[in-house]
């Protein structure tokens, strides 16, 4: 490389040019093993810490008295130690093993200094695992997705900006002369969250804005974390790998720079729909609402861009693990997207605000779409990284099986009990009384929370087999070796290939 | 689209678009917003819609809640209230209850006595933490105060079920004291009434721990019951 080593020319993560595409992709792996390794290792962890509180959360749903002697397991703070566990626990650890990998082997460009990733890594963590413990502690900001205490903040800012830097050197410093959607993708959403957060720290926990500014400010952060980290790594790793896995390059081009940018341009607005009815200024809620209908245009385009890539192919990608999750969490983001727009019309949000739709649609986002897309993600990538196969494609199916069904059940139960509740809390007679008490809608939702139960208690076994195949992949003592010739796990025997 | 520089500007340009639209716009729009009195004219029998407002026929600026027995609102919260509040907050009420009024024919809020005029901006410019909320789990709190009384609220903190039978809001017991009736003093004057079925036992008294003394304070706090320049009572 460089005759003089400066430090400048020791973050270039440029490989060996002379070195063939096979080989680089393998420095790229190799550099990635052991800090993917640990933002995996730390992700799964928090996921069943996550599912934990979540089954507690919805079991105090409909028995109060669940675990109600102490302030700490209180419902308020279970629940938000569930959210930001889930976020920031698994979000955003297993964003941090599969973002900078996808980004290096995209631009051909291995990451360097691990070393700083894993540092990061460990505070980051840190950082989290406070900030859960504040949350039940009671230090928790009364900000929804920002609750973790304002003490944390600089810890997470610095580890996630030893994270980030990385995808920015390896595409600053990229070999390869294509730049892939994927790639605006991981760069947007790792340049869009430090700033999102940056500016809900200060507006909403270090100098909080005047009166229904903070709200404007909360939903802006909130829901673009979703729609502007989440949602772009979850679309950066479908784009790299469907065509990957299924050997059939991206349909269109031009679909997946018009996706982008509508995405850029148009969810950003959208998050106000949060405030339907609200006592904020007419035309904010205007606009959010027509920014959250534009948001069709940037959907609509990335599903016919994946339709069209899939399609024929339905056989072999239902073989491939890989496959199955993230074109189900493809298959969501489509659908999940379309009912966001509709649900930001005056009409539809009139019934559906405030209830248990809402919370039904969260979790169709964040777990059927973007959740399920990183679990392929990861059955992707362990291999590659560790040059080893799945030692079980059992618990991978029970995996499948009771993570698909389980959210699939939790959507349509949260979802119908919602619609009824919204329904039911806006029923009047003619003389313009409420047809049920309040109570009495209480009371009717109750069935469709303890569905809700029951599909945690499905994703819960579907963690457990996930967490068991991923430590057992990482600590096997004779792990089946992945040769050239070998295939790589699949869940149907191999005559049904294509 | 290959050009860093390019790409970055782009990514950019998106975000501080939206950041400049739903945030500095509506807050440069809603900064001038200040407590004000619904009826209080100045000189012409104009309404005034701030604090303060300057006497047309003297030229000095007076202030709208210096007229006799008229009030500017909203009024911040202060002391038992104010800590009331905190403790709300870090039980985290927010993720059932709502604190914001719709408008009629928008919603059954009305209906439901919630409130008797939409919750407008001015409402909230005196709070420290906004808490609009986005569910409904439980009843809308914008206006409780004018609802309960002070036992009802001890009374459904310490256990939901003794007001409001199959709630599902967790109870609030430790915010409370379950202690021993004096032999010397006699009951504490602070304990709260307890109907039989669910009182801890003969002998025993629930006192109120501060915390549960301030939320209530709070609690009892949340009303919006004043009229404003721009919102009418049933409007």
């Amino acid at each position: 490389m460089s005759t003089r080593p400066s430090l400048l020319s020791s973050f270039r993560p440029s490989g060996e040019p002379e070195l063939d595409l096979k080989a680089r992709l393998g420095e790229v792996d190799t550099s990635m093993r052991t800090p993917a390794m640990l933002f995996i290792v730390s992700s799964v962890l928090w996921l069943m810490a996550g599912t934990i509180l979540a089954l507690m959360a919805a079991i105090k749903a409909t028995n109060p008295d669940f675990l109600g002697e102490q302030a700490w397991l209180t419902f308020g703070r279970v629940r938000s130690a569930h959210l930001n566990a889930m976020i920031y626990g698994w979000g955003n650890n297993v964003i941090f093993a599969v973002a900078p990998w996808i980004m290096g082997r995209l631009c051909r460009a291995r990451i360097r200094h691990t070393n700083i990733l894993l540092v990061a890594g460990v505070f980051w963590n840190i950082a989290v695992t406070i900030g859960i413990f504040g949350i039940l502690r009671g230090d928790m900001v009364a900000v929804e997705w920002l609750e973790m205490p304002g003490y944390i903040t600089p810890i997470v800012a610095i580890a996630y900006a030893l994270v980030g830097v990385w995808v920015v050197i390896a595409f600053r410093w990229r070999q390869s002369n294509h730049v892939y959607v994927s790639q605006w993708y991981l760069l947007a959403a790792f340049f869009w969250l430090p700033w999102l957060y940056t500016v809900a720290q200060i507006m909403l926990v270090f100098e909080p804005a005047q009166g229904v500014v903070q709200s404007l400010t909360n939903w802006w952060f909130a829901h673009n974390v979703l729609g502007l980290w989440l949602t772009p790594v979850g679309l950066a790793a479908a784009y790299y790998l469907i065509p990957k896995v299924l050997g059939r390059p991206i349909h269109s081009y031009y679909l997946s720079v018009l996706g982008f940018w509508a995405l850029a341009l148009f969810y950003n607005w959208a998050g106000i729909h949060h405030l339907i009815g609200g006592p904020v200024p007419a035309w904010i809620i205007s606009a959010g609402t027509v920014a959250s209908v534009m948001m069709v245009i940037p959907v609509v385009v990335v599903a016919v861009n994946h339709h069209l890539t899939v399609v024929g192919l339905h056989k072999p990608g239902w073989a491939s693990p890989t496959i199955r999750f993230v074109v189900f969490g493809a298959i969501n983001y489509t659908a999940v997207s379309l009912l966001g727009s509709t649900m930001a019309l005056r009409s539809v949000n009139e019934v559906t605000h405030f209830t248990h739709f809402t919370v039904g649609h969260a979790h169709h986002g964040v777990y059927a779409f973007f959740t399920m897309v990183m679990f392929g993600a990861v059955y992707y990538m362990m291999p590659r990284l560790l040059l080893r196969e799945w030692p079980n494609a059992f618990l991978i199916k029970v995996h499948w099986w009771m993570c698909a069904l389980g959210i699939l059940l939790m959507v349509v139960a949260l979802q119908i009990g919602g619609w009824i509740q919204g329904l039911q809390m806006n029923a009047l007679t003619e003389d313009g009384t409420p047809v049920y008490t309040f109570l009495e809608t209480v009371e009717n939702t109750k069935p469709w929370l303890w569905a809700r139960s029951l599909s945690g208690l499905m994703l819960l076994i579907g963690h457990i087999a996930f967490g068991i195949n991923v430590f057992w992949i990482i600590f096997q003592k004779q792990p089946a070796k992945a040769s050239e010739e070998s295939q790589p796990t699949l869940l149907t025997p191999e005559s049904s290939q294509a | 689209m290959k050009s860093l520089p390019l790409l970055f500007l782009g990514i950019f340009f998106t975000l501080a678009f939206s950041w400049m639209g739903l945030i500095l716009t509506p807050h440069v729009q809603m900064r001038e917003l200040t407590p004000a009195t619904p009826e209080v004219t100045n000189a012409a029998g104009e309404p005034i819609a701030g604090a303060t407002y300057v006497d047309e026929q003297t030229g000095e600026e007076k202030l709208g809640e210096d007229q006799d027995g008229v009030t500017a609102n909203p009024q911040p919260l202060v002391g038992s209230a104010q800590r009331g509040k905190i403790v709300y907050q870090k039980m985290g009420c927010l993720y059932c209850h709502s604190q914001q009024v719709r408008r009629a024919g928008f919603g059954a809020d009305f209906e439901r006595g919630w409130g008797n005029r939409q919750s407008v901006a001015r409402d909230y410019i005196a709070t420290e933490r906004v808490m609009l909320g986005t569910m409904r789990t439980g009843p809308d709190l914008a206006n409780v105060g004018l609802r309960y009384s002070e036992l009802w609220q001890y009374q459904h903190l310490y256990n939901p079920q003794i007001t409001s039978p199959g709630s599902t809001m967790p109870p609030f017991a430790f915010l409370f004291e379950v202690q021993k009736i004096s032999e010397t003093r006699g009951p504490s004057p602070n304990a709260i009434e307890i109907p039989e079925e669910y009182h801890p036992g003969d002998g025993l008294e629930v006192v109120p721990k501060q915390e549960a003394k301030d939320l209530v304070s709070y609690l009892m706090n949340l009303r919006q019951d004043y009229e404003l320049p721009e919102m009418k009572f049933t409007q």
